[in-house]
């Protein structure tokens, strides 16, 4: 368990998403860089005025040198520039070493940009073979498991000790997709049903494709900066309440446990800095790579017994006009997930709500959120609390 | 594309020579009687360089498994099984369950060790149930 102690010291000021969905037009790095721009002009800024910038590689253009690359291509020199890679985790663990950065000194402003293109400028088979490389290459991959297979490994797993079922993993992406059909941006917008999840195709039993997250193009960027410098700010400075990680492995055939992940060690470390409960979150923003994965950072995350997620998620209670709204732009089910960078849009989405920009979709009172993201086969795990006061 | 296929450092080697012979081998630590998968220099408990190779009895149980409907290359005809087995010795394993029917397969059921010649070199534990739940659970 770690805990970062920067709670209350930082705030979002900026943020940006590119189009997202199939983006056929630009790279993924003509996406990081127009994210960059974007959100440092959201936050009132030049990017003459921020002087750090923190990146993750894209898979369809891996760069060696990637944060490097981006600032030259912007024909900027930031005080502070690196590339991190914790898979889906980077997101978070990036906004966290933004925050940390900024404390020992080494910028006054940073921004975490990420963006990939895994639908336009990878082939499928290119996309399908990139992901499962995680895979340990020479206990797991020589069998041939892929990215769902291992999720529907965990998803047996908690069907065995709980007996849940495939109708209640099936509401995550119900659930997610009926925000999802509120959003104007989001790649998949038609509402479904659970019967609809149940007879799509079989991927990796007891998985079927609606219970996949999309492939997608996109990036999203944000701005941190201290909180006492964050009142010029031109929109709400969203302020970094809490945060935490859990690391417990890094492939699936060497976890200990299948169904309770490091998300209760990111989660208890994140609350505690907060200061905050499972009760007091007004948002949740979990990381939806596969609906079995939705479904334990529930209980691991503290909204539900462990064991009971598929009660919690077949109640209703995330959908639209429930009491605990849930990706509430539809997630990497339904909004988008260009890969590593997938949770960065759980992020901005809860920045927009708290501003006041969701539009349609606003929900009322939106004082915290919860952002999740994870990294590997639910094996590290990042945990963000934001607050929307002042 | 091809299979991915292991190529094994110094200290993995003898678990790929005894899958050659047929056999699952295991390192022991003999500080703390800890049973190592998958091989290490170390002991992932407490991290003594004291191991030692031992046969191991090739029996196992089903931890999870999932049936692979589209596979992950070309190279992967579909459909297939992977599963985690937990072995008798105490360690878990990423292998394939082969010649079985998915609708036989349950967590926790028994399973024993096989062999596949996966490359030329390379000969990889695969796990067939064990033959009396095999006939039971059809």
């Amino acid at each position: 368990m770690t805990k970062s102690g920067l709670g209350g010291k930082y705030a979002l000021i900026g943020m940006a998403e590119s189009d997202v969905g199939i983006v056929p037009n630009k790279s993924p790095r003509e996406l990081c860089v127009q994210v960059t721009l974007e959100a440092v002009r959201d936050a009132g800024l030049t990017l003459e005025e921020v002087d750090g910038l923190i990146t993750c590689n894209a898979f369809a253009e891996p760069i060696m040198y990637h944060a490097e690359a981006v600032a030259e291509y912007l024909g900027w020199e930031p005080r502070h520039c690196v590339t991190v890679n914790t898979g889906g985790g980077t997101t978070f663990m990036a906004v966290n070493m933004a925050a940390a950065a900024i404390e020992a000194g080494m910028a006054d402003s940073i921004v975490v940009a990420m963006a990939d293109s895994l639908r336009s400028f990878m082939t499928r088979e290119q996309a399908m073979a990139v992901q499962s490389s995680s895979g340990h290459p020479h206990y797991e991959q020589p069998y041939g498991p892929t990215v769902p297979a291992y999720y529907g490994l965990i998803a047996r797993a908690h069907m065995h000790q709980f007996g849940t079922t495939e109708a209640q993993f099936a509401e995550a992406a119900v659930s997610c997709r009926a925000w999802a059909s509120q959003h104007p941006k989001a790649q998949m917008r038609d509402v479904i049903s659970v019967e609809d999840v149940l007879t799509s195709r079989a991927i990796a039993d007891p998985l079927k494709v609606l219970d996949c997250s999309l492939v997608s193009d996109g990036g999203a960027a944000v701005v941190i900066t201290r909180k006492d410098r964050a009142s010029d700010a031109p929109h709400k400075p969203i302020t970094l309440l809490g945060y935490g990680e859990g690391h417990a492995y890094e492939h699936i055939s060497q976890a200990t446990d299948l169904t309770t992940s490091a998300a209760v060690h990111s989660g208890r470390a994140a609350y505690a800095e907060a200061g905050l409960t499972a009760d007091d979150i007004s948002l949740l923003q979990l990381y939806d790579c596969f609906t079995p994965a939705l479904l334990i950072q529930l209980e691991d995350l503290g909204f539900c017994a462990k064991g009971e997620g598929g009660d919690w998620l077949t109640s209703g209670i995330s959908r639209p006009g429930g009491a605990k709204p849930l990706n509430t732009h539809g997630g990497m089910l339904s909004y988008c997930h260009p890969g590593n960078p997938g949770a960065m849009f759980g992020l901005t989405e809860a920045m927009t709500q708290m501003r006041g920009d969701a539009g349609a979709r606003q929900l009322p009172d939106i004082s915290t959120a919860l952002c999740h993201a994870q990294g590997g086969i639910m094996s590290s795990h990042a945990t963000l609390i934001l607050g929307a006061e002042d | 594309m091809a299979k991915p296929t292991p190529r094994p450092t110094p200290t993995e080697q003898p678990f790929y020579d005894a899958c050659k012979n047929n056999e699952l081998a295991l390192q022991h630590c003999r500080d703390c009687s800890h049973v190592l998968f998958y091989p290490r220099t170390h002991c992932d408990q407490c991290h003594s360089e004291n191991l030692v190779w031992q046969q191991a009895s090739g029996q196992g149980s089903i931890a999870s498994y999932t049936v692979v409907r589209r596979g992950v290359s070309a190279d992967f005809e579909a459909p297939y099984i992977i599963a985690l087995i937990d072995l008798a010795e105490g360690p878990r394993m990423m292998s394939q369950i082969v010649d079985t029917e998915p609708e036989a397969l349950a967590v926790g059921l028994s399973v024993n060790v096989d062999f596949a010649a996966w490359s030329e070199d390379i000969t990889l534990p695969v796990f067939r149930l064990h033959p009396a739940l095999s006939e039971d659970s059809l």
